[in-house]
């Protein structure tokens, strides 16, 4: 079977700026990746090109057997490819509750939209406090949770978390990859940027290392730990 | 006669119509960050139209089925003119430095008001007398019962839309493209088509403010659509442009202003300003706002748009 994403020499550019400069990557149907790297190596710019923010400038991404280079976001997200954008990208003006209701925006199954609502609450009970309160009065980590909860009410297929731990109190980074663990438990496919490469490795099935817009590593989560090279740059050792 | 009274009344009744007028700038500021000088010239083709259908139609039909048409067809026309421009004008520039399509703007407008007068002439056209209102008295003052029409009439449309921005699915996508269209598309929102949809809205407010601004004056003119929209563009940055409460208020509060200051402006002055001096108040208005307040009454500063 052909993995659920599957990426061929894919180069991204802003105007002259070759961000993203010709990468494999495969995602198989229910397997948890991690992309770890440096700052500015092209992480994000990987992610919003696979969600279809950004057009490729080269290369192809095949997602659930379709080709699918430079198609846009807006249908991505319907065929079940979502993202969580880095920085959360909450509605700041819209309620909690509004929030997660664009999260449901292409579904009209109004039960089960309110049943996941439910769920989102029951989870993350911060948001249930605040549902009716604007989503740029939450704090960080609060926001965080609100984008996480709000992507999963797409019922996405494969779920793009672009540093979900960004910003958050190590207790709070607790609770999100536990609900990571959860969501992947569920049967979600799962594509992870993270800065806390150790945090990432030990959660993840396989892991890439990107370097300046390349794939420069990539294995089994366990090995790429054992790997001298990762523990000296991206492990601190 | 409570003179004073009379000048709310005539406020608050002219401010209706700006706020309606308002809404259609205030909207596609919101979702685009454009101001589309060319809405004002929108509203005096819904104008015209209104105008030629009446004169078509005559006498021949109730008058209130007569007016019914006109306004359904200003609104058809209105509408697909608002879409056209949005496609050719303003969607091939939304990438572009924000000083072409503003200037695109200004084009289109002037586009739209010579082509007016290609169709219409540059004469005034006078709204034929099909309607004879009637008088209904009020603690002192007076208004016709088709002023009453036109304000209720504008109250229930502001109330409406209020309601559909808050509570429907589209409402909502048009909030949220309008905060981050980038994670709006992330949610599976088109956002192209709300944008289009948030041009035909403004577009169809905008006829019916037309109709609304025949029944007042009891004519129209090719150039009537500059005014009309240099006064709402005042109503909405008075407001807070790209607040839609903000631009309801704005056009209220300049309407009163605008009525007051003409009614009372000549005693003040000893007549040196008289009633003929009343369209100087909304650029009085204009030019303090953006002294004073830029971000207007009801405004978020531009610091946290997220
Ligand atoms: N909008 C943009 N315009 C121009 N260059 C950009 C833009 N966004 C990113 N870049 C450049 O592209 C490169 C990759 O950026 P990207 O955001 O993908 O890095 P990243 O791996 O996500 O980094 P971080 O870990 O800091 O988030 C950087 O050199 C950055 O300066
Ligand atoms: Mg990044």
């Amino acid at each position: 079977m052909p993995p659920l994403l599957e990426v061929r020499g894919l180069k991204v550019a802003y105007g002259g700026i070759n961000a993203v400069k010709g990468i494999d990557l495969d995602v198989g149907a229910g397997e948890l990746v991690a992309l770890i790297g440096a700052n500015g190596a092209g992480k994000t710019t990987t992610l919003k090109a696979l969600a279809g923010l950004l057009k490729p400038a080269a290369g192809s991404v095949r997602y659930d057997g379709h080709d699918v280079t430079g198609t846009p976001a807006f249908e991505l997200v319907r065929r079940g490819l979502a993202l969580v954008p880095e920085g959360r990208g909450v509605f700041a003006r819209l309620t909690v509750a509004e929030n997660l209701a664009m999260g449901a925006y292409i579904r009209d199954d109004k039960a089960a939209i309110a049943a996941d609502c439910e769920h989102a609450y029951a989870t993350f009970p911060r948001l249930a406090e605040r549902r009716s309160q604007l989503a740029g009065t939450l704090s960080g980590g609060e926001q965080q949770m609100l984008a996480i909860a709000r992507a999963l009410m797409c019922k996405p297929r494969l779920l793009l978390l672009d540093e979900p731990s960004m910003g958050l109190a190590p207790i709070v980074v607790q609770k999100i990859f536990e609900t990571i663990r959860a969501v992947a438990r569920e049967g979600v496919t799962l594509l992870l940027i993270e800065q806390n490469a150790r945090l990432a490795l030990q959660t993840c099935d396989r892991g890439y290392v990107m370097e300046s817009g390349l794939i420069t590593l990539s294995g089994e989560a366990k090995a790429l730990l054992d790997n001298p090279d990762v523990r000296r740059a991206y492990l601190g050792e | 006669m409570d003179i004073f009274l009379q000048q709310i009344l005539n406020g608050l009744l002219l401010g209706s119509i700006y706020a309606l007028v308002a809404l259609g700038y205030t909207m596609v500021y919101g979702i685009l960050g454009l101001i589309n000088f060319a809405h004002g010239d929108i509203v005096m083709i819904g104008a015209l139209v209104a105008l030629s259908v009446v004169t078509a139609l005559g006498t021949s039909m109730p008058v209130m089925l007569v007016l019914l048409i006109a306004t359904a067809t200003a609104v058809a026309v209105c509408v697909a003119l608002g879409l056209i421009i949005e496609r050719t004008a303003y969607r091939p520039l939304r990438r572009a430095p924000r000083l072409a399509p503003l200037i695109t703007a200004i084009g289109v407008s002037i586009l739209i008001q010579y082509s007016a007068a290609l169709v219409w002439g540059k004469q005034y056209m006078s709204l034929p007398e099909i309607v004879k209102p009637g008088k209904i008295e009020f603690g002192g003052a007076q208004i016709t019962t088709t002023q009453a029409f036109i304000f209720v009439l504008a109250c229930a449309i502001m109330a409406a839309l209020l309601w559909f921005v808050k509570t429907s699915r589209m409402g909502r996508a048009m909030r949220a493209t309008e905060q981050n269209p980038d994670v709006a598309g992330l949610m599976g929102v088109d956002t192209t088509r709300v944008i289009a949809f948030t041009f035909a809205l403004g577009a169809s407010i905008g006829a019916i403010a037309g109709v609304m601004v025949v029944l007042y004056y009891g004519q129209g003119h090719y150039f009537m659509g500059f005014m009309v929209g240099l006064k709402a563009f005042t109503a909405a940055v008075l407001g807070g442009i790209g607040n839609i409460p903000g631009a309801m208020l704005g056009g209220l509060l300049l309407g009163l202003i605008e009525s007051l200051a003409a009614g009372y402006m000549g005693d003040i002055t000893g007549g040196v300003f008289g009633s003929n001096y009343r369209d100087v108040y909304a650029f009085i208005v204009l030019v303090l706002v953006l002294m004073l307040r830029p971000s207007g009454l009801m405004g978020v500063s531009s610091g946290d748009r997220a």
